[in-house]
């Protein structure tokens, strides 16, 4: 069974049905402390949602200091799986891991709700359980997540295709496509080797059928099978 | 008389004057008492403590006996009133803590912080109990949105409520909004939390164990909030605004490691006892765990950390401070419970000890400041009964009816959607995180919230319901009311109503009229509670909810949980399939004394509110959680505001984030002929509810609803997406577009607060 390091920084909230997504996906999820400075022979790693340092600063900001963050990054460098969901989306931006940042919302509120998102990309260590285009529709909550970047990183973003996960209009919703006001739309990113991703979006939240949906379960099979293939390989 | 205990002045602290015990808010009869007791003058901190312990909001000297009549005990009562919050027993070894409070005066004055620690202190309520916060709701009250002040206060509520909550993880499960002009300047925001603990793990707030050391955990102390609970304990007057100093600040983020370390501390057995320093801080969390322990402590306030140097023992003992926690711990436990704070980031700091000579004692570096016998101290405050008399301008009110001409019914449906009260709350939820911790089964926007607890089959809901309207046409019976409304929602989404908490928010009790509001509500209360076998398990009295235009319609909030045996069987609110029949649950009587209709519509409140049926509204309980259990219901949602044409309306619209509208279309048929027609629609006598089924499975609520002398009426079937509501009786139909009615329902709140948006 595949190892996955779940980080908890002070703060944060999401942790423990990251750690149940993992485990309904067939992995061992571990919870690693943010102190560490090893990753305890996890093969991927996923910053969870929160605030951590209750967002004092910016989202993210004094979390990317955290003596973990160095393994992680050391992780990517070598090709690892790391996923940032929301808060840890938050984090690998001001990290660099990803470029680009998240600013207060457009509306400057808080926003909880379900979005639908399109997957844009399936070659990704989170997306390949999905159909190219799938719209599947997870929650959001978060008060930072307008992604902006440089006119020149959108756009190669675009060329490159690691725009992973997108907001998109469905049919009869009366509610704003868009809950941020992101450029193009944008809910999530990748490297250019699909390997480092984030997103605001909170599948974790919608990964068990009890719950009405698990929209949001295909996200960590993905993972799980990427790091099944890669045991294999 | 007992020995006389000496205590001295700090230095620098002036003499007890007549004009200093005025300022701290207590009577002449209640000096004389202290000066008794002690067989001497107050110091300025004893005076400081007392006013404290002995203000309304700690002593419930005015209610106490009212409150003594309500009805507390039940097998499923693991902990009744008395402790941090109530806890009730749920199936495998499980228990939920839940409790209600209100944080009214601090909002009126700073409406973000107010209600951001409003949230903070009931989250420590529950999790001191030894259960993880799991939900919170909340009941948020304001005067009408055309004022500018309200919109402010609006916002600042919403935004700190949200901030607070999401910081520090739990989600917002329920709540209602309501607007009113008695709230204009006195805004209402009370927040209920709900926790899940393993009963064995259980922890009270007894001191025990002389010798035993007493720790603060957590936040230092600052100068913020000093004298935060007499401040809650008078009229809010133009003078109120200088009292924004004593409002308290909030971290979540501290809140959010005190959590963690204080439940590791609770199931790792490393603790005798905890408290949240709540309403006068160390004052209260010491004393009355002194007092329910039959012991003493002695604390040396020259030991707690502080924020600023230079605190007197009397700022100490009242400051406010948020995130802040007293430890009672074994003394070979103290490196232990420093090390798990230490690994939270958190100071835990030994702060004294309990003793065996009954004394509160307070030292600052050696100089008794304070030395008062403790269980007096908690309970001697002299308690009243004031005088309760029905005004006769509400006798009146009561016989009154509209004067305006009514609308045609098609245009009065679309009024009372768009006002404030009954139209969408999206608006305030979407700032709250719902979903967090993956186990919300059913969100806001319905009658009740229903979450799942992780490793079980089982579920719990919960609401929170008042209809002050009919509390303030008739308050035994809108007590009553607003006990069945929370039972009614709870009951439709398929779950047992288990027990209540409450928040009984009233104007100033010394004014008789409105003690017999009060007096007469609690009554109803414990009357409805005893036919539904739902004890109270604990609560908050906020009085003094008036500024000089008058007092507030008096607000008794009542919190509720419920079980719900399978969580796969819980019922949503809203149609969900075309073809599905459309079940009119309980008789109709056309009742519009007191309505929303005669309100919003006709700009009356006035009229007797409907008399509310126990029995029937029993009754109709069972009806709901046995259609439930046997996977009969589509759907389930109460009448309440509006009655049955808001309810078909709310059912057609869908949920806050529906992909469309549901057509429906209902023939009132000759049921109820003597009824107006106004009093079909828009009647709101209670023991109803509006239901959706698949065909086949209307015989099967029929027979239900028979053996139970419910009446179930047939009125239609669910129709196509986006199509028409529309609604029959003899030879008229009335005709709604559902989309048009769902714009109208979920941009009234953001058209109010941010022209242009929505």
């Amino acid at each position: 069974m595949s190892r996955v390091a779940v980080v908890r920084f002070p703060g944060s909230n999401c942790e423990t049905e990251t750690l149940q997504a993992i485990e309904r996906a067939g992995g061992a999820g571990v919870l690693l402390d943010y102190r560490e400075t090893s990753l305890g022979g996890a093969e991927a790693v996923v910053l969870p949602g929160g605030f951590s340092y209750g967002d004092y600063l910016r989202s993210g900001a004094i979390a990317r200091f955290a003596p973990v963050m160095q393994a992680i990054q050391a992780h990517a460098a070598a090709g690892g799986a790391v996923v940032g969901i929301c808060n840890g989306f938050q984090m690998l931006c001001e990290a660099h891991l990803l470029p680009g940042a998240l600013l207060r919302n457009a509306q400057q509120r808080f926003v909880s709700r379900p979005v639908d998102v399109r997957i844009e990309r399936r070659t990704t260590v989170c997306t390949t359980a999905y159909v190219d285009g799938e719209i599947i529709r997870i929650p959001v909550a978060h008060g930072e997540g307008r992604y902006t970047a440089d006119p020149a990183v959108l756009q190669e973003l675009e060329v490159e295709g690691r725009v992973m996960m997108r907001y998109v209009r469905v049919p009869g919703s009366d509610a704003d496509h868009n809950p941020n006001g992101s450029a193009a739309d944008i809910a999530g990113i990748c490297n250019a080797a699909g390997t480092v991703i984030g997103f605001m979006p909170h599948p974790e939240r919608l990964a068990d059928a009890t719950l009405g949906s698990d929209a949001g379960h295909r996200i960590f099979s993905s993972l799980m099978q990427h790091l099944a293939l890669g045991a294999a390989a | 008389m007992t020995t006389v205990i000496a205590a001295e002045a700090f230095p620098g602290e002036p003499a007890v004057t007549d004009a200093l015990v005025r300022e701290h808010k207590l009577t002449d009869a209640e000096y004389r008492a202290i000066q008794q007791l002690l067989g001497r003058d107050p110091t300025l901190t004893e005076l400081g403590i007392f006013s404290a312990l002995w203000s309304e909001h700690c002593s419930y000297k005015h209610t106490k006996p009212v409150l003594r009549r309500f009805p507390v005990d039940g097998p499923q009562v693991a902990q009744g009133p008395g402790e941090n919050a109530g806890v009730l027993r749920l199936p495998d070894g499980w228990a939920v803590a839940f409790k209600i409070e209100s944080h009214n005066h601090p909002s009126a004055v700073e409406p973000y912080q107010g209600a951001a620690t409003g949230v903070g202190g009931i989250l420590r309520d529950v999790f001191t109990m030894g259960a993880r916060p799991v939900a919170v709701l909340n009941s948020l009250r304001l005067g009408p949105l055309d004022d500018a002040r309200n919109r402010y206060l609006f916002a600042g509520i919403v935004k700190g409520v949200g901030d607070y909550g999401n910081c520090v993880g739990v989600p917002t499960l329920g709540g209602e909004v309501c607007f009113s002009p008695s709230y204009s300047g006195n805004p209402l925001v009370n927040a209920m939390a709900v926790g899940l603990l393993r009963e064995s793990d259980l922890i009270t707030a007894r001191a025990e164990g002389v010798g035993n050391i007493l720790l603060a955990v957590g936040a230092k102390t600052g100068r913020d909030g000093i004298h935060g609970a007499s401040f809650a304990s008078e009229d809010l007057t133009a003078e109120s605004e200088k009292r924004r100093p004593q409002v308290q600040v909030g971290d979540p983020f501290t809140e959010k490691l005190l959590l963690e370390a204080s439940l590791e501390l609770i199931t790792g057995n490393y603790i005798v006892a905890i408290q949240d320093m709540g309403a006068a801080g160390l004052t209260s969390s010491s004393a009355e765990m002194a007092a329910r322990g039959g012991v003493g402590v002695e604390l040396d306030t020259s030991l707690v950390p502080t924020r600023e140097a230079g605190m007197t023992p009397y700022e100490i003992m009242l400051s406010e401070s948020q995130e802040r926690m007293l430890v009672v711990a074994e003394p070979h436990r103290v490196a232990e419970i420093q090390a798990v704070c230490r690994r939270w980031e958190l100071d835990a700091t030994a702060i004294g000890r309990v003793t065996d000579d009954g004394l509160f004692r307070i030292v600052h570096a050696g100089r008794t400041v304070a030395a008062i016998p403790g269980q007096e101290l908690v309970d001697g405050c002299p308690m009243y009964t004031p005088d309760a008399v029905e005004a006769p301008a509400a006798v009146a009110r009561r016989r009154e009816a509209p004067t305006m001409a009514a609308p045609d019914p098609v245009t009065a449906l679309k009024r009372l959607l768009d006002a404030p009260t009954i139209a969408s709350k999206r608006w305030v939820f979407e700032q709250f995180d719902t979903t967090v911790r993956a186990a919300s089964t059913i969100l806001p926007g319905g009658d009740a919230g229903v979450l799942q607890i992780p490793g079980t089959t089982f579920g719990i809901a919960m609401t929170v319901d008042c209809n002050a309207r009919f509390v303030l046409l008739d308050p035994y019976e809108g007590g009553k009311a607003a006990v069945a409304e929370a039972a009614r929602n709870i009951a439709c989404t398929g779950a047992r109503p288990l027990g209540i908490t409450d928040c009984l928010n009233f104007g100033n009790p010394d004014h008789p009229e409105i003690f017999f509001q009060f007096s007469e509500a609690c009554r109803g209360i414990s009357d409805a509670c005893r036919a539904f076998d739902t004890p109270v398990t604990g609560g908050n009295v906020s009085l003094y909810n008036q500024n000089p235009r008058g007092a507030i319609d008096p607000t008794p909030t009542i919190g509720m949980v419920g079980l719900l045996p399978d969580i796969t069987t819980a019922v949503p609110s809203h149609f969900s399939v075309e073809g599905d029949a459309i079940l009119l649950l309980g008789g109709t009587t056309g009742h519009l004394g007191g309505s929303a209709y005669w309100a919003e519509v006709l700009d009356a409140t006035v009229g007797a509110p409907p008399p509310v049926d126990l029995a029937a509204e029993r009754q109709l309980q069972e009806v709901l959680i046995a259609g439930a259990a046997q996977r009969l219901l589509r759907s389930a949602h109460d009448l309440s505001d509006g009655g049955l044409a808001v309810a078909l309306a709310e059912c057609c619209i869908g949920g806050p984030w529906a992909t469309g509208t549901w057509a429906a279309d209902v023939d009132l048929g000759r049921h109820a002929d003597a009824v107006s027609n106004e009093g079909w629609l828009f009647g709101e006598e209670g023991a109803r509810a509006l239901v959706s089924c698949a065909p086949e499975h209307v015989a099967a609520l029929q027979r239900l609803g028979h053996d139970r002398g419910i009446p179930v009426h047939f009125l239609g079937l669910v129709g196509e997406r986006d199509g028409h509501l529309r609604v029959r009786r003899a030879m008229t139909t009335w005709q709604w577009s559902t989309a048009e009615l769902r714009r109208i329902y979920l941009t009234a709140i953001p058209r109010r607060m941010s022209p242009g948006e929505g």
